[in-house]
């Protein structure tokens, strides 16, 4: 599976520093899984997918690659590898989502895709209100939406697992759907087994081969590009975590 | 040394961490490689570093390594859980002067691996490092000798198939004093260019060749070795099932190596090729995978 070069159909400014890139082309892929985008002569780094069809792509402007990417114009062509990567798969009827930052992004394809699903909440946390994206994107998916700014410029303040914790306290929920930070992730982790319930956490790690053969990605163990990056927490070894 | 099945991690596929080693034994394999360690800590090549490009892999990850004061950690965490399963490992080496290899196996030593293998053969350094010391048989021979003076753990040579005279490299280094040899590392250099942009893909712009395309000319370089030494030969290059095992016994090889194949195949892959080949020596009457080895050479 060499890089396949698609041409950018649509470019979206979604916030301060995120834009949505919708490619002329798509993929059979699920939610939570990642393709890597290569530009020559840059660079090629994993992004995870907002759609699969047309092929979407959300990006926050960190560093020098999503510098590069967010030079591009609609007509330009970017290269994708993939999917790659475990994504997420809804058990429940009754599903938290908390994204962060950017992790805001595979949740809108989750949410797009978990149509049959009765009551879904979904927490986006962002540094501030010109952070905040797809609150729209989500609720049009039939999600509850909670907005979390960490300075309380928009909708509740604080951090958006300080929202979950108050949410699965008060509702009932069959799962969490989380992707953020990592100490976000180590939060919302720490909730599933406070509460008993599975979780579903996207990970992120230093990639290459995004294909499970050179190991840099590896995180005691597993695999971050070919076990997850979507890692499943198990109700049964978060009940016996608590009690331990 | 006995193994518990002839299957080897070849070194740089997953052998990056002391839990993924574990794992990767867990599932199978009878032995494992680490990553190849160096003197000091390298990033290695920008991505795209590794590719699949239909017919097997090319990588340029050019040896990117945490140091071999980090690397003798990861080695003596990987030894207390394999030791007491009896699971030997392979530490591999690398340096780009023959002094620098004995250095980087005196540390290593540190942490007891069962061997210590000598990279002398990634074809994607040597615009840093120069012509590979696995591509002349004196600079082979040099190395071997200076890493057996500082060390009594046996020594695995890994040869390059990018030679003219292969078994010539392999009667040198185990004049050397190598107590085994690897074989094949990645073909090449090779290079993929992307024909939308013109430019090639790996950033390094040529990387080694591995997978199911070079297993001709890893099994044409196991028989060849065969002919050479009388030290055990493990054969790697493109194995991917146990039929491509057995040809590697039968080529000469004592113990097979897998790397690519873990792409294609999963970590359960090293279980696959046992099953088939175990299932082949059933049907085919066979009872020591010993009498089949170098077979082809009667
Ligand atoms: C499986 C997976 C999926 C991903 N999906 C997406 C996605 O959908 N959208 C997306 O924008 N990124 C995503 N990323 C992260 C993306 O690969 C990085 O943001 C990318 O490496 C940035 O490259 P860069 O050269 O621009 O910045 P780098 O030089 O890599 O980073 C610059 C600095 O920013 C920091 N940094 C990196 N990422 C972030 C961040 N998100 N927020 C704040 N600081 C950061 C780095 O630690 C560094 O200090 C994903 C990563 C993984 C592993
Ligand atoms: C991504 C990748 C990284 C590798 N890194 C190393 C390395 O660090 N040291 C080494 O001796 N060989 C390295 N190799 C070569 C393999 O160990 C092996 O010799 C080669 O890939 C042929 O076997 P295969 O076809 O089963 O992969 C690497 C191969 C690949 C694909």
């Amino acid at each position: 599976m060499l890089p396949r070069p698609m041409r950018i159909a649509q470019i979206t400014q979604e916030a301060i520093r995120v834009k949505t890139f919708t490619l002329a082309g798509e993929l059979v892929a699920d939610p939570g899984q990642f393709v890597m985008v290569w530009l020559p002569r840059v660079d090629e780094k994993p992004f995870s997918l907002v759609s699969d069809d047309p092929l979407t792509l959300t990006v926050a402007k960190v560093g020098p690659f999503s510098a590069r990417l967010h030079e591009l114009k609609v007509g330009d062509r970017l290269w994708i590898r993939g999917p790659l990567g475990r994504g997420f798969n809804i058990a429940g009827q009754r599903p938290l989502l908390v994204g962060g930052g950017y992790g805001v992004a595979p949740l809108a394809f989750l949410a797009s895709r978990a149509t049959e699903v009765s009551h879904k909440v979904a927490v986006v946390g962002a540094a501030t209100k010109d952070d905040l994206f797809f609150e729209a994107r989500l609720a049009a998916s039939g999600c509850e939406v909670v907005v979390v700014t960490e300075d309380c410029s928009a909708g509740e303040g604080g951090l958006c697992t300080d929202v979950a914790e108050a949410l699965l306290t008060e509702q009932h929920f069959d799962g969490v759907y989380a992707c953020g930070p990592e100490a976000m992730l180590d939060k919302a982790e720490e909730l599933c087994r406070q509460h008993g319930i599975p979780g579903q956490l996207s990970k992120e790690a230093h990639m290459r081969c995004g294909m499970g053969v050179c190991g840099s990605c590896q995180r005691d163990g597993l695999l971050v590009c070919r076990d997850g990056p979507v890692f499943d927490l198990e109700p049964e070894t978060s009940q016996s975590a608590s009690q331990s | 040394m006995r193994l518990r099945n002839p299957l080897v991690l070849a070194a740089g596929i997953l052998g990056t961490g002391a839990q993924l080693l574990a794992r990767v034994a867990e599932n199978g394999a009878g032995m494992v490689t680490t990553k190849s360690c160096g003197p000091s800590p390298r990033e290695g090549h920008p991505n795209p570093t590794v590719l699949d490009w239909g017919h097997g892999l090319i990588n340029a990850v050019g040896l990117a390594n945490p140091g071999v004061d980090e690397g003798v950690k990861i080695i003596a965490r990987a030894k207390e859980i394999l030791e007491p399963l009896g699971l030997p490992l392979a530490a591999s080496i690398f340096a780009e002067t023959v002094k620098g290899f004995a250095q980087v196996a005196r540390k290593i030593a540190d942490a007891q691996p069962d061997f210590i293998e000598l990279n002398i053969s990634c074809p994607n350094v040597s615009h840093e490092f120069g012509r590979p010391f696995a591509c002349d048989a004196g600079d082979a021979a040099r190395v071997t000798g200076a890493v057996k003076e500082v060390t009594s753990i046996p020594i695995i040579v890994k040869l390059s198939p990018n030679v003219t005279d292969i078994a010539l490299i392999a009667r040198s280094v185990e004049q050397a004093g190598a107590d085994a040899i690897a074989a094949i590392n990645t073909l090449g250099p090779g290079m993929i260019i992307d024909i939308y942009s013109g430019q090639p893909v790996l950033a390094n712009r040529v990387g080694g060749v591995s997978g199911p395309a070079i297993r001709p000319v890893a099994v044409r370089c196991v028989y060849d070795i065969y002919e050479a030494v009388e030290i055990p030969i493990i054969g790697i290059g493109g194995v991917g099932d146990g039929r491509d095992a057995l040809e590697m016994v039968m080529a000469g090889a004592t113990a097979v190596g897998v790397g690519s194949a873990v792409r294609y195949g999963g970590l359960e892959v090293f279980q696959t090729i046992l099953e088939e080949m175990r299932a082949f020596m059933v049907e085919e009457g066979h009872t020591n995978l010993n009498q089949l080895r170098g077979i082809a050479h009667r």
